[in-house]
């Protein structure tokens, strides 16, 4: 979706002077040599912070993260990748969120104006690893130069220390606030200058804490929710809760008696068939405050059109997908060597048959956004992942220039996915419009529930062919689902059936006949990408199956998957977090969480463990999980994770992320659904959405990084996909009991 | 009119005494730290204390505080950070973030409640929910806390 997705990746400095004197840094990916734009927003006003480094005369360093912050930790990290290079000391480094900066050339041609800039899909460590090193040792070598002319001695016989460079013959030392007005001053080298050896590194790789802990400990850090402008108003929307449908009629003449109500806005739904702008068909209304607002919302009186999908139902989709595995054959993914032929000699086979349920985001913040459109720009803020979705969306509804739209990134209360979309920038740019004044708007948690770009559900079933040496010699996989492409923002009608079964997983190349196929659903739900998409359904079919063949064979399910995975070799890997799959990497996985949990020693009755390992996004992470089953009670115990994402720029954050993925991935096995019934979404909040709790957290949690020395990936996504099969693998090792279907919650009870 | 004190400052609103505390908090007094999640009670991302108990503001009429003292987040660590808050930084608990306010809060109460908590005890009480998943620092935070105030943790399991 990046603006600058397809222009060439030649790395480009820039460099300014600060008000004052200090040393200000950028950097950008330019358009086709263009070098000076025609027009930007998002660049520095005079002495404030858009560029990446900023050195003051007094030595205070303030860097910049280009990245939206919703809990992954890249405030965190990004900005430890370049004062490793720029060498100063941490402890001393301010941190600011920058806006998006985006440029246009003089032949009309958008660009990014620094770097791109979005969170989605585990990217932002990989994609910044070698240009923000770049940007700090660029600094460092014109903080370098500097003291080199000052002193009059050669470049080469000068090094730096925290903060300061040195001339170690000489015996002399400067500060870099002291460098920082020459070095604004002198041409950027020609090339990046040498990086460091990871065994020099005094920053990354060692354990940090998040740069806004006492903000947020303190309630000072500031979320979309919290966002304000001067004249500010309030505005909620009643939504049409069918999918698709549409206002006949609206009596709001309560709602305008409500004291603080302002104004009533009508919200155009999303043409059935479209891709969305907004999800639904609406009513808002404009107050005072947000509870007038909310007051005058549930004054008004509406009939709405129930739509083309009245008749949607869960149990409906259930047995659609059901019928089409059973009737036909699906559009085919892959087909390598002869299936059919290998299940006709195979000394035995195994079947069964995985679901999972639609789920939603439910970031703890609800949706909101406040937006400003006055005749000669716009101004949003809000909890975006996407900034310049929303910069398009703001242009597309009102017409106004793209420069002329400022969208600064709040810290976002959780992302997940959700605010990859912004269909709620829509929403509040579609009443600031009418209203003429700053409209801050908010969702509650049933909008939430019931206006989500859903994660799919789908049925997937799996059929192996053994040999009488236990070996699978044959796999067929066949998932029905609806797409989540369903819709999206620039994808023609055709791609918004795609699949969802990614081709080069495992068992691809360690099966020699393969066969992939798919059956896309119909469903009005709008459906969208959820933390490791559908990585989370596929782990949980594919891992929950391989324990099956394993147990099936009596093997040791962990022996039974390295036996599989065989030796380490690497195969070419297409999708999310290509290009390389490495099989000896997610066996290392496997082995270490084994290993650390002790894999294989006795339990006691009742007691059980399982394993899982997936790949996904760069990571490779594995987890073994122990439960009890007491009284046919579901508890769980202690899980037991190791993760290999190369280099972990700060381990810390890492496991935070492993933690996160445990909570995550068990929150949502538990008990976590979205079902339809009339055409209506029938969680309204937490009590029928019931979000995992402290209490159901295991009390013994263990998380464990793999030393792998390769160049860093992502962790945002890859701890989530293998802990729900682990899980239903435990409880099959405790209780003898296989669970085939999410949420848990339907087949066992919880303690 | 309905009277009040906020971190310890007196407080008059004189809209409608139906308004939960929680919007008065944020949109009337500017004190955005206390956060809104779902607006029934479930969540806990705004939990406040009033006189000296947590209380979860966007299920509290504004009128039902009349007279009492309310805490929010701003006003726990008006004299320098709270032992909890210390505890909440010492363990790097927060992801997003978002719920760590009311998190804290809830915490005080707990530790207020059962100043030697073991885990099943934290289990109870510590209801407010976290959708990073943040469970297993918000533990161990409340454990440092409760033996940096000068208490010995419980033996783990013990309730």
């Amino acid at each position: 979706m990046n603006d600058a997705a397809h222009l060439p990746r030649r790395r480009f400095l820039q460099l300014g002077a600060a008000v004052g004197g200090g040393l200000l840094l950028g950097i950008r990916l330019p358009a086709l040599g263009e070098e000076k734009p025609a027009g930007s927003i998002g660049a520095p006003p005079e002495g404030t912070l858009a560029f990446f480094v900023r050195i003051d005369p007094d030595g205070a360093v303030t860097i910049g993260s280009p990245q939206p912050e919703m809990g992954q930790g890249v405030k965190t990290s990004l900005p430890m990748l370049i004062a490793e290079e720029l060498d100063v000391d941490w402890a001393r480094v301010r941190v600011a969120q920058m806006p998006m900066g985006i440029q246009r050339n003089t032949e009309g041609q958008m660009s990014w104006l620094h770097v791109g800039q979005g969170a989605g899909g585990s990217t932002s460590i990989a994609s910044s690893w070698q240009p923000l090193r770049e940007a700090g040792a660029t600094a460092r070598q014109l903080l370098t130069q500097a003291a080199a002319n000052r002193w009059q001695v050669d470049i080469g016989s000068l090094s730096t220390e925290p903060g300061a460079v040195v001339h170690a013959g000489g015996n002399r030392r400067l500060g870099y606030g002291e460098l920082a007005a020459e070095a604004a001053r002198l041409p950027l080298p020609t090339a990046p200058p040498p990086l460091k050896a990871p065994g020099e590194f005094r920053i990354i790789g060692t354990p940090r804490p998040v740069v806004d802990a006492e903000d947020i400990v303190t309630g000072r850090a500031r979320y979309g929710i919290d966002a304000r402008l001067p004249g500010q108003v309030y505005a909620v929307i009643e939504r049409c809760p069918w999918l698709d449908g549409r206002l006949l009629t609206v009596d709001d003449k309560a709602a305008r008696a409500v004291p603080g109500v302002i104004d009533i806005v009508l919200i155009e739904g999303p043409a059935a068939g479209e891709p969305y702008t907004v999800l639904a068909s609406g009513v808002a209304v404009v107050a005072s405050s947000t509870w007038a607002a909310e007051r005058g919302r549930r004054a008004l009186n509406i009939r709405w059109d129930r739509g083309p999908h009245a008749k949607e139902s869960s149990a409906g989709l259930r047995r659609r997908m059901e019928e089409a595995l059973a009737a036909s054959d699906g559009q085919v993914v892959l087909d390598e060597g002869d299936v059919e032929q290998a299940f006709a000699g195979a000394s035995d086979s195994v079947e069964a048959s995985y679901y999972v349920p639609y789920v939603a985001h439910a970031t703890l913040e609800p949706q909101c956004c406040l937006v400003e459109v006055r005749e000669d720009g716009a101004t949003v803020i809000g909890p975006i992942q996407m900034p310049a979705a929303a910069s398009r969306m703001v242009h597309q509804l009102t017409g106004l220039d793209r420069l002329s739209i400022e969208v600064q990134m709040t810290r976002l209360g959780g992302g997940f996915g959700r605010r990859l979309t912004v269909d709620y920038v829509a929403e509040a740019t579609l009443i600031a419009q009418q209203v003429k004044r700053p409209v801050k708007l908010q969702w509650n948690r049933r909008d939430d529930l019931h206006h989500d770009f859903y994660r799919p559900g789908g049925l997937q079933q799996l059929r192996a062919a053994l040999n009488d040496k236990g070996e699978v010699t044959a796999w067929r996989q066949r998932l029905a689902s609806p797409s989540k492409y369903y819709r999206r923002d620039g994808v023609a009608e055709d791609g918004m059936w795609e699949s969802e079964l990614y081709p080069d997983d495992p068992p691809r190349r360690l099966v020699p006949h393969l066969r992939l196929e798919y059956f896309a659903m119909q469903s009005g739900m709008p459906r969208g990408s959820w933390r490791a998409p559908a990585h989370c359904a596929n782990a949980f079919a594919v891992q929950s199956f391989i324990d099956e063949l394993a147990h099936r064979v009596n093997a040791d399910p962990l022996q039974f998957q390295l036996r599989l995975l065989g030796e380490p070799r690497e195969f070419p890997y297409e999708q999310h977090g290509g290009p390389i799959f490495d099989t000896g990497r997610l066996a290392g996985v496997l082995r270490l969480a084994a290993e650390r949990a002790d894999w294989g020693s006795p339990m006691p009755a009742g007691s059980g463990r399982g394993i899982a390992g997936h790949f996904t996004f760069g990571g490779y992470c594995a987890y073994v999980v122990e439960v009890t089953v007491t009284d046919g009670k579901l508890r769980v115990d202690r899980v037991v994770g190791a993760l290999d994402c190369g280099l972990a720029v700060n381990p810390n954050h890492v496991k935070a992320q492993m933690e996160s993925g445990i909570h995550d991935g068990l929150s949502t096995a538990l008990r976590l659904r979205i079902t339809l019934q009339d055409g209506r979404v029938q969680q309204d909040n937490f009590d029928s959405y019931p979000l995992g709790s402290l209490a159901d957290a295991p009390r013994v949690v263990e998380t464990y990084l793999v030393d792998s020395g390769a160049a860093p990936s992502g962790v945002g996504e890859p701890p989530i996909p293998p802990l729900a099969p682990a899980l239903t693998n435990a409880i099959f090792a405790a209780t003898g009991q296989r669970i085939r279907e999410l949420p848990l919650i339907d087949h066992i009870d919880l303690a | 009119m309905i009277q009040f004190s906020v971190n310890g400052e007196a407080v008059a609103h004189t809209g409608d005494p139906e308004e939960p505390l929680l919007w008065v908090l944020r949109d009337s007094l500017g004190l955005t730290g206390t956060k809104f999640g779902c607006g029934a009670g479930l969540c806990g991302a705004c939990t406040v204390h009033v006189d000296g108990a947590a209380r979860r503001a966007c299920v509290t009429p504004v009128k039902t505080v009349e007279g009492q003292a309310v805490t929010t987040i701003e006003g726990l660590g008006a004299q320098g950070l709270h032992p909890v808050q210390q505890a909440w930084i010492a363990e790097d608990v927060a992801q997003c973030g978002y719920c760590q306010a009311g998190q804290i809060m809830a915490a005080v109460d707990l530790l207020r409640q059962v100043p030697n908590p073991s885990d099943a005890d934290i289990e109870r009480l510590q209801t407010n929910l976290c959708r990073c998943g943040t469970y297993t620092r918000v533990r161990k935070a409340i454990f440092r806390a409760a033996a940096a105030q000068g208490r010995t943790p419980a033996t783990e399991g013990e309730s």
